[in-house]
């Protein structure tokens, strides 16, 4: 089959999604009511360790319109904790109960103690702060390196705050760091950031006649559903969890959280349908934040240059709890801690710690943005010891694109890349040798200016389940993903997908791609999403794997309709089936264009059953699909930044980003993810930080000190491309909802580095705060 | 204690009475009790942006202000700014543009545009970004959402909005 | 986040508030524009039991010049400020949070609140303004110097309405204001106020307040002290810039230790003196 003349794949197509969402007719969470709705109001701990003396819900109880107050024995029939879905072969993962309700003890600030059901959204408030708590403080273990140390422990019957240990080894390490002329070893710290998408979470469970609705503000509700049915003892067929209009998630939104399972059980308890709307407070202390890792890194290279071998031991502060993949976030780093450099011999430790803070789990990234600031980190670190400029040892170790698909130290093998020429490309944008004038020009007016790089590939499209699944990498879970398309009676086109987009624009992507195998307009093709009760199974949107694995899903779903459409209008043109293509918005047979037969006519005989002997009537396709490897997306990012040396902040003055994420099915989204991926990684840099104090309490507790960037601290970026299509599926596409992210925090921080090189700083770890920055040069000054 | 208070609104044009608790806020009120729910709440302390409204043709953040506080008042949401097939020009520029992604920001971040537009027909980059400072966005990074205000401006948006 | 219930009283005069406030007691609380009472409110941080609204009471709101001062209503909101010919506090009120805040904040609520981070109390300072309050017993003016007592606490008796601002008009003077905040949107970590006179190449009047500097907004008067009579040159000021932190105690926070904002102290004092002293 062959594509129409003027493919809409590949286009710049505006949003499908967009004119319910500008003209305030979307429906998130809170925005969809219910008869009868009861509204919940959490009680949480204020103290970072306790054990839970006495409860005393009767003040509460007693006030107007409250229906229940349940505390986690009321709950008591739970068929088990909340979820954790990593059992890694041969490793032992320490993972104490979690209950949505906290059962005699609790492990951090914001832990749930109690839920309180009223009539009224303003009510339960009041009443939450009538549930009386009796707490015994415990000792707290804040500091992760304290605590791998030894007590006081977050979970005393453990012994330990250890929660596992995992190593990821290729190459013969030894002897790299022996083949070394050189080594160098840092400290880099990858500190505690909020996923803080702009919708809090919310919940709006409804169980009624032995049949149970979610909706819920998630990006996987069919994990959710399984959960819910099996913590519920429900069959899984009654539940149907609905993910409306979701205001962005950012990986704090893969989670099956207690709040969920709590209004679940409490809806069925009560015979009402229970509302939980998340506050930005509630937010921040227990939502799942990300990152949080010390790592001692050590490098070795041969005096020309060739890096010989790398060492990385993680210490992953993980939070109280292991929630749904808590521990194995830091391992999807180590598959490309080699970042994109030929290095013989690499090696990751990663354990994980207990600590009485929030859980950590994935944050946009995961695991993938810490592995790539610490070798692009490391690269500047290294070219600075050898004397080398630091794009050509970049160059000298980059994986040739000969190579590829390249097998690497680490086990995985890249799918496609060429680093040397999206390094080429970013150069073509940013003329080094002109920054350097300019910035020796700027340093005698005392405006200290530096450029940092990132040359950075990364391991998405999460899948394939041979490798993601229970024997490869420990996850609890196939990881492939379906489509199904639906043919309508008109020609209309109806998708449903196993992602759960929520702001990537993939009714739009999906809807090209639709349009272009079917002949159709794209503005016929609907594409359902984030319903379990709708469409095949799915497994969510997360891990840049939605266009990679459930676009290539409706891709070949798509393509089984055209298959069958095919065998229809060869039947009536008395031709081949082979004969048949898609041109010009007709079905026809090669070469006569002018007779042919329009989708619609195509469904009007599948539908009419006058289908050819043999066939069945409808024309209706279901894909699973499941991919031999990841795909690698890649590029080169720079980054200028001005230190205000005498106040110590930073300010981006200029960003230039060369992506590949293989061939584009729509440039807008790509640009878009690029843009929001960069403002994430600026914002980890230089403003964002989750800071706990010695106690435990949280300091950032709302957005006043939890700093996101605004448009005022931004710049605008310069975007540009590189196409070099992945192997790994049937179009050639890469993730690209993490690359910004992933490369941005080492470009913004070698860029601060270089800035201040003349004042004899060499080395600082984020968050580059003003004070820290400030600080460092006064300590550099005084070396 | 409380009560409740009778407050009189006219919203997108329609006037309104309403009883309300004194503690009601007017993001409540619009979103609850007149079934608006374009306007969003995305945190709990005036940094986000996301309730947005014009108050009396004002940009304000409609958490932050009591229901009754608005007594007398006229209130324009994002549903009555434009709507399907009357789309105002920072609507169709936040779409032609890309300005938005998972929308929970948008309404908010259209009335702030709006807003300045009012004041400042054709801003600067610089001014744009800086009126916008009120209001945040996790998707975007904000650059397609210069770009669309800045080209509604082009396009004339800048006229009075109706309030 | 939600507040906790409170009583709700509409007042259309000073002295309906006045009498509120005496009938309501200890925690009845005036509100305004409501954006620095308010959010306190829905972390459950403050707790009123009776809102008096004084919103709606006429006159209140403008600015209007008066021989050699500004008379600020306090209901003027911080954009009105911020668009108006009043030295220094135009440029101060301009800083403010954003611009739905400067919508609907006002400069009264602001002084009353008496948060030594917001922005519009040492600059208030600075130019030796003075505010004016009603009472039971009638009106009294307190100078700025008298009027912030503490952390988030003032000369205002419970049963007093602040009811007007006055700033001298600092006609020939020049101004700076130097917050150093992390967003644009933020508090401020540390600002400096400066207003300067100069006379033939000479600083014949100084007057520098700091924000977030201690529990109270602060002159910095060794600063003043150190420039008054010296020559406008950029040596005068960076030497009197050095004890901008002079008689300070300022709060550890999140976003600076008590060194770095002496540090963060003298750099904007210098920058905002600078600011002061460049052609108009």
């Amino acid at each position: 089959m062959s594509a129409t003349a003027e493919p809409h794949v590949g286009r710049p197509l505006r949003r499908k999604e967009d004119p319910r969402l500008i003209t305030g007719r979307a429906r998130y969470v809170d925005d969809i009511s219910l008869p009868g709705t009861l509204w919940a109001a959490f009680v949480r701990s204020p103290e970072a360790h306790a054990s839970i003396v006495s409860i005393d819900t009767s003040a509460a109880t007693a006030r107007p319109g409250i229906h229940a107050v349940l505390t986690g024995e009321d709950m008591a029939d739970l068929a088990g904790p909340l979820p954790m879905a990593w059992a890694p072969p041969g490793v032992e993962v320490n993972n104490p109960p979690h209950w949505p309700l906290a059962r005699g003890s609790v492990k951090h600030v914001g832990d749930p103690v109690a839920v309180v059901l009223g009539e009224d959204r303003y009510a339960v408030v009041d009443a939450a702060e009538d549930v009386i708590v009796a707490y015994e403080p415990l000792p707290v273990a804040i500091d992760p390196e304290q605590a791998i140390a030894g007590a006081p422990y977050v979970h005393p019957e453990l012994g330990t705050n250890q929660v596992h240990s995992w190593t990821l080894a290729g190459g013969d390490l030894e002897a790299g760091f022996a083949a070394a002329d050189v080594t160098i070893q840092r400290r880099v710290i990858n500190h505690r950031i909020a996923g803080a998408p702009i919708e809090p979470r919310g919940v709006l469970a409804d169980y009624r006649a032995g049949a149970l609705t979610l909706h819920t503000s998630t990006q996987v509700p069919h994990f959710v559903r399984l959960f819910v049915a099996l913590l519920l003892g429900l069959s899984e067929e009654k539940v149907r969890v609905i993910a409306p209009e979701v205001g962005g998630g950012f990986g704090a939104k893969l989670q099956v959280y207690g709040e969920e399972i709590v209004a679940c059980w409490a809806s069925r308890a009560l015979g009402r349908p229970v509302k939980w709307i998340e506050t930005r407070s509630e937010n921040m202390s227990v939502t799942h934040q990300g990152r949080d890792q010390i790592a001692t890194v050590r490098m070795g290279a041969t005096r020309d240059g060739q890096i010989t071998a790398y060492h990385v031991k993680i210490l992953a502060d993980l939070g109280a709890y292991n929630m749904l993949l808590t521990p194995l976030i830091p391992s999807l780093g180590a598959f490309v801690m080699g970042g994109c450099y030929k290095i013989g011999a690499v090696t990751t430790e990663i354990t994980g710690v207990f600590t009485n803070k929030c859980p950590t789990d994935a944050i946009r990234g995961a695991g993938r943005p810490e592995a790539t600031h610490m070798i692009e980190v490391m690269m500047d670190q290294m070219a600075r010891e050898l004397g080398i400029d630091r794009l050509d040892l970049r160059r000298r170790n980059f994986i040739p694109k000969e190579d590829f698909p390249a097998a690497v130290a680490t086990g995985v093998i890249y799918d496609s890349g060429d680093y040397v020429a999206s390094l080429d490309k970013l150069l073509e944008h940013v003329d080094v040798d002109a920054f350097r004038a300019e910035q020796a020009q700027l340093r005698e007016q005392g405006i200290y200016r530096g450029i940092g790089f990132s040359t950075y590939t990364e391991i998405c499209g999460l899948a394939p389940s041979r490798i993601t699944g229970p024997a490869g990498v420990g996850v609890g879970a196939g990881l492939w993903e379906s489509a199904m398309v639906r043919v309508h009676n008109t020609g209309a086109v109806t998708v449903y997908t196993g992602t759960s987009p929520h702001g990537q624009g993939l009714e739009t992507a999906f809807a090209q791609i639709v349009a272009d195998r079917l002949g159709v307009d794209p503005s016929v093709v609907e594409v359902i999403h984030g319903d379990t009760g709708t469409g095949p199974e799915g497994r969510g949107t997360y891990g840049s794997r939605s266009l990679a694995n459930g676009g290539e899903a409706v891709a070949k779903a798509t393509d089984k309709v055209v298959a069958k459409a095919a065998k229809i209008v060869a039947a009536e043109l008395e031709a081949a089936p082979e004969d048949i293509e898609v041109s010009g918005g007709k079905f026809s047979v090669k070469g006569s264009p002018e007779k042919g037969m329009t989708l619609a006519e195509v469904a009007g005989i599948a539908y009419i059953g006058a289908v050819p002997e043999g066939m069945e009537p409808g024309l209706e396709e279901t894909t699973f699909n499941d991919p031999e490897n990841f795909v690698f997306p890649f590029g080169a990012h720079a980054c200028i930044v001005d230190v205000d040396t005498a106040t110590g902040k930073v300010n981006v003055v200029r960003y230039v980003a060369v992506d590949d994420c293989g061939n584009p099915v729509n440039p807008l989204l790509i640009a878009g993810q690029v843009h929001g991926g960069i403002a994430y990684g600026i914002g980890q840099a230089l403003y964002e930080h989750v800071v706990y104090d010695d106690d435990g309490q949280l300091v950032t507790g709302s957005f006043v000190n939890y700093a996101l960037p605004t448009a005022a601290e931004l710049p605008n970026f310069e975007l540009d491309h590189t196409i070099t299509p992945s192997p790994s599926n049937s179009m050639g596409v890469k993730g690209v909802g993490e690359a910004g992210t992933i490369a941005a925090t080492p470009a913004v921080t070698n860029a601060v580095i270089d800035a201040l090189a003349p004042l004899g700083v060499d080395y600082i770890n984020m968050p580059l705060t003003p004070m820290r920055v400030w600080r460092t040069i006064q300590e550099a000054q005084a070396r | 204690m409380s009560g409740s208070v009778t407050v009189h609104l006219t919203v997108n044009g329609v006037e309104h009475e309403l009883e309300v608790e004194p503690r009601r806020l007017l993001v409540h009120a619009l979103r609850d009790d007149l079934g608006l729910t374009g306007t969003h709440v995305g945190c709990d302390t005036s940094n986000c942006g996301a309730c947005t409204v014009h108050l009396n043709g004002d940009a304000v953040k409609s958490c932050t202000i009591l229901a009754v506080q608005a007594e007398g008042s006229a209130v324009t949401t994002i549903e009555g700014l434009g709507g399907e097939g009357n789309l105002h020009p920072l609507q169709e520029a936040f779409w032609n543009d890309h300005g938005l992604q998972c929308g929970y920001c948008t309404p908010g971040m259209i009335m702030a545009s709006a807003a300045l537009l009012a004041e400042n027909a054709h801003p600067s980059e610089a001014e744009v970004r800086h009126a916008l400072d009120g209001n945040l966005c996790r998707c975007t990074g904000y650059h397609n959402i210069v770009k669309a205000v800045l080209s509604a401006a082009e396009a004339g948006a800048g006229a009075p909005v109706a309030s | 986040m939600i507040t906790a219930e409170f009583d709700y009283q509409r007042v259309s005069s000073v002295a309906d508030a006045v009498a509120a406030l005496q009938a309501g007691g200890e925690d009845a609380k005036l509100l305004a524009g409501g954006h620095s009472l308010v959010p306190l409110m829905k972390l459950r941080l403050a707790a009123p039991s009776r809102l008096i609204d004084i919103s709606g009471v006429p006159g209140l709101a403008g600015i209007e010049r008066d021989g050699a001062q500004w008379r600020i209503g306090a209901l003027t909101p911080h954009a009105r400020l911020a668009a108006s010919d009043v030295g220094l506090l135009n440029r101060v009120a301009a800083t403010i949070a954003d611009p739905q805040v400067r919508n609907r904040g006002t400069i009264g609520g602001s002084l009353a609140h008496g948060d030594p981070a917001s922005d519009l109390p040492a600059a208030v300072l600075a130019l030796d303004g003075s505010v004016v309050a009603h009472g039971p017993d009638g009106e009294r003016t307190i100078a700025a110097s008298a009027f912030f007592s503490d952390y988030m606490e003032t000369a205002l008796a419970p049963d007093e309405m602040l009811c007007e601002v006055r700033v001298p008009a600092m006609d020939g003077y020049g101004f700076g204001y130097e917050k150093f905040h992390r967003r644009a949107e933020d508090w401020a970590v540390v600002a400096v106020a400066a207003a300067v006179k100069v006379l033939d190449g000479a600083c014949v009047d100084v007057r520098v307040a700091l924000t977030n500097m201690a529990s109270t907004p602060l002159r910095a008067g060794a600063v003043e002290a150190a420039l008054r009579g010296q020559p406008a040159t950029a040596e005068a000021v960076a030497a009197a810039a050095q004890r901008a932190a002079e008689g300070t105690d300022p709060p550890a926070d999140l976003d600076a230790d008590a060194d770095y904002k002496c540090h963060l102290a003298r750099v904007l004092c210098e920058r905002a003196l600078v600011a002061a002293l460049a052609p108009a």
